[in-house]
């Protein structure tokens, strides 16, 4: 047999890479993201509505101090009601006309003006002022159970796609059952307890997303787990068991990182669905009560008199613009992050 | 630890690392309760030693276990059974916490060098990460041993913040090695490092390979079907078929005397840049059986021209013909 590779012909091989282009800046993956992210317009439109919200919320109240948000417009007015009534005397009819002068202590269901923007709700409170205290109390709400929903999320997921077995079964079946739970009756009862305990009524909404954090993590657990199954099997985590890395290095610093982009958009799209929630619990009457705001219990006024639906659009329309502008946003960016993550679709 | 240590029978001082007996079964059916009714033999059997400095080069087919019988030595798989012994100690029944300190002292580069990085982190990033943990250097050291490191590889220093994905197979392979000697190895299973790359860039990382090796003294269980490559780069060879290792034994003893039937086909097929030279060709009938229903007797004996009724019953014994020089065959009496 002919001797082939012997080593002369071997090293005559020298170093032919073309060396990258130092000069060449080229784009971590991040910043290539955020580039394909800001090709999109709907992308940009909903982050302009969602840090417009953001600043009419936050800084809102800052800047325009005129009302505060349970301060009550006590300029009053003074109301005319005139009844008549007809009585039949010995076959003459006298009509009785009463006027009665009532005095009210409270400016309520004012028209937009100069002092109030928006006018004022039934009780007298300044509607704009609301509407940026109830954006306050729906963005914080909001962002804190996605915030715990996907801690909770990645750290059971990341578990239970990790090690398999036994451990993923028992994470997964307790997933099946709390996604079986039906939301919003069990809201019911835990409202009905929080009233029968006197908590603050500052607070109740915080307990009750805190419970609705409770039941939403199973499907982030269930993405996570997902992505980690697969990306496990990869060879650079057997690179990594090969480096002896320890478990937990392993699946938050190897595995995590990587299911990052799914994550981020199932952030985006679950804080749109945590603001609904809100404002539905609010508008049950079961969040946030009286006297404080929240776009819930703004459009829920409508159920103490017919005629505020009719002809007051200036109480409930705002609150309800502002739902929508906060969900469609947070959907908009959600979207938007999907496509530019989406390694397929390189632009 | 110290008294199991004690315990190895005929232990060879020289040996860096010694298998024996190794065998790795995948359960393929289970009943209910988890016991398994059928399993995949992947590696069946083998034993070999190796020296500090020695180049081991494995060849045999795709599918006969020299990925599963490398991923068992560096124990990414616990064997069924057998032992493996390294630098003394005997790392079998080492947990995974133990193991983590032997992980220093072994290895691996893998085949495909676009799956083994990390696609998240930068070149700095995935060479500095092992060093920081296992404390190679001090932590304010740590930058300019990597810079080092890819210097010795053949990498550029400005790669160091870059990502895998902006560069080519070899590169990336280039960044698998430094990886892999970050921690100071002994011992470097290389599981068919070159396989994945063409055929220029495979001579530079073989080349690459054995500076490093004279470089920094490493050992390496070289995983390859590539038998000119494996023939470069080898001090001892060993040959495997269907999870057994049919013959093995220096590098010039098995390519000038093949004594299996199966390495004599093997070797007939390394295909030859004169045409002008007769090949001698050695075509195997049929297909290689399934190892999860290897055939009985000689595991060979389905594809083998010379076999006998012997070679159908019985399995043929493991020996040395001399030198060192093993094999597996009724033939050879």
């Amino acid at each position: 047999m002919e001797e082939l590779t012997n080593k002369e012909t071997v090293e005559e091989v020298k170093d032919t890479e073309v060396p990258l282009d130092k000069s060449v800046k080229l784009m971590s993956p991040t910043r290539m993201v955020v580039r394909r992210f800001f090709r999109s317009k709907l992308s940009i439109l909903g982050l302009i509505m969602v840090i417009g919200l953001f600043v009419f919320s936050f800084a809102g109240p800052l800047v325009y101090t005129r009302w505060g948000e349970i301060e009550l417009d006590e300029s009053g007015k003074t109301e005319y009601s005139v009844t008549e009534t007809t009585y039949t005397v010995n076959g003459e009819e006298y009509t009785l006309r009463q006027t009665t002068e009532k005095t009210l202590k409270d400016n309520f269901l004012a028209p937009p003006s100069a002092e109030h923007i928006l006018g004022t709700d039934n009780e007298g409170y300044d509607i704009f002022v609301r509407l940026m205290y109830g954006g306050r109390i729906s963005l914080i709400v909001s962002f804190i159970a996605v915030f715990l929903i996907t801690l909770l999320g990645v750290i059971m997921g990341g578990i239970s796609g990790f090690f398999g077995g036994a451990i993923d079964n028992i994470i997964m079946r307790i997933c099946d059952i709390l996604i079986c739970l039906p939301g919003v009756p069990i809201l019911l009862i835990i409202s009905t307890i929080l009233d029968a305990s006197e908590i603050d009524a500052k607070y109740r909404i915080y307990l009750l997303m805190i419970y609705l954090t409770f039941i939403s993590w199973p499907g982030t657990a269930r993405l996570v787990r997902g992505q980690i199954l697969s990306l496990r099997e990869q060879e650079y985590m057997v690179a990594a068991e090969a480096m002896g890395y320890s478990t937990p290095r392993k699946i938050f610093k190897h595995l995590v990182p990587n299911v990052m982009p799914q994550l981020i958009v199932q952030m985006s799209l679950s804080l749109g669905s945590m603001i609904l929630y809100e404002a539905t619990l609010s508008y049950l009457n079961l969040g946030v009560k009286a006297p404080y705001a929240a776009w819930g219990t703004m459009i829920n006024i409508i159920s103490t008199n017919q005629d505020i639906l009719q002809n007051h659009l200036n109480v409930w329309v705002p609150a309800g613009i502002c739902i929508v502008i906060a969900v469609l946003g947070f959907n908009f960016i959600g979207d938007g992050l999907r496509d530019a993550l989406d390694p397929k679709a390189r632009r | 630890m110290m008294t199991d240590e004690k315990k190895i029978e005929n232990f060879d001082p020289q040996a860096i690392l010694e298998v024996r007996n190794l065998r790795k079964c995948f359960p393929i059916k289970k009943t209910f309760f988890g016991k398994v009714t059928q399993e995949l033999i992947a590696v069946d059997d083998v034993s070999f030693k190796l020296n500090a400095g020695e180049t081991l080069g494995i060849v045999g087919e795709s599918g006969c276990g020299k990925t599963t019988l490398g991923r068992a030595i560096l124990k990414l798989h616990q064997p069924t059974s057998g032992r493996i012994i390294f630098e003394g100690k005997d790392i079998t029944d080492y947990k995974s916490a133990d193991m983590r300190e032997i992980r220093k002292k072994m290895q691996i580069i893998f085949q495909d060098p676009y799956s083994s990085l990390p696609p998240r982190s930068t070149v700095g990033g995935i060479l500095s990460e092992p060093v920081s943990v296992h404390k190679i250097v001090p932590q304010n050291q740590v930058k300019e041993y990597v810079l080092d490191l890819m210097e010795k590889c053949g990498l550029r220093d400005y790669y160091y913040e870059r990502y895998p994905h902006e560069f080519s197979g070899g590169q990336r392979q280039r960044i698998c090695i430094a990886r892999a000697l970050s921690v100071n190895p002994k011992l470097v299973i290389c599981d068919e490092p070159v396989s994945a790359l063409d055929v220029s860039i495979q001579a530079q990382i073989i080349n690459l390979l054995k500076k490093l090796q004279q470089d920094m003294n490493l050992t390496y269980v070289f995983i390859s079907h590539d038998l000119s490559v494996v023939k470069f780069i080898s001090d001892k060879i060993g040959v495997m078929y269907l999870g057994s290792m049919v013959e093995f034994g220096s590098k010039e003893d098995i390519f000038s005397n093949p004594l299996h039937p199966y390495t004599q086909a093997l070797f007939s097929a390394i295909p030859q840049p004169d045409p002008d030279i007769k090949m001698n060709r050695i075509i195997l009938k049929g297909d290689i059986p399934s190892p999860a229903n290897p055939p009985k007797g000689c595991r060979f004996h389905t594809r083998c021209p010379h076999a006998k009724d012997i070679c159908k019953e019985v399995t043929p014994e493991y020996k040395d013909y001399g030198n060192g020089h093993c094999a597996a065959c009724h033939l050879l009496g």
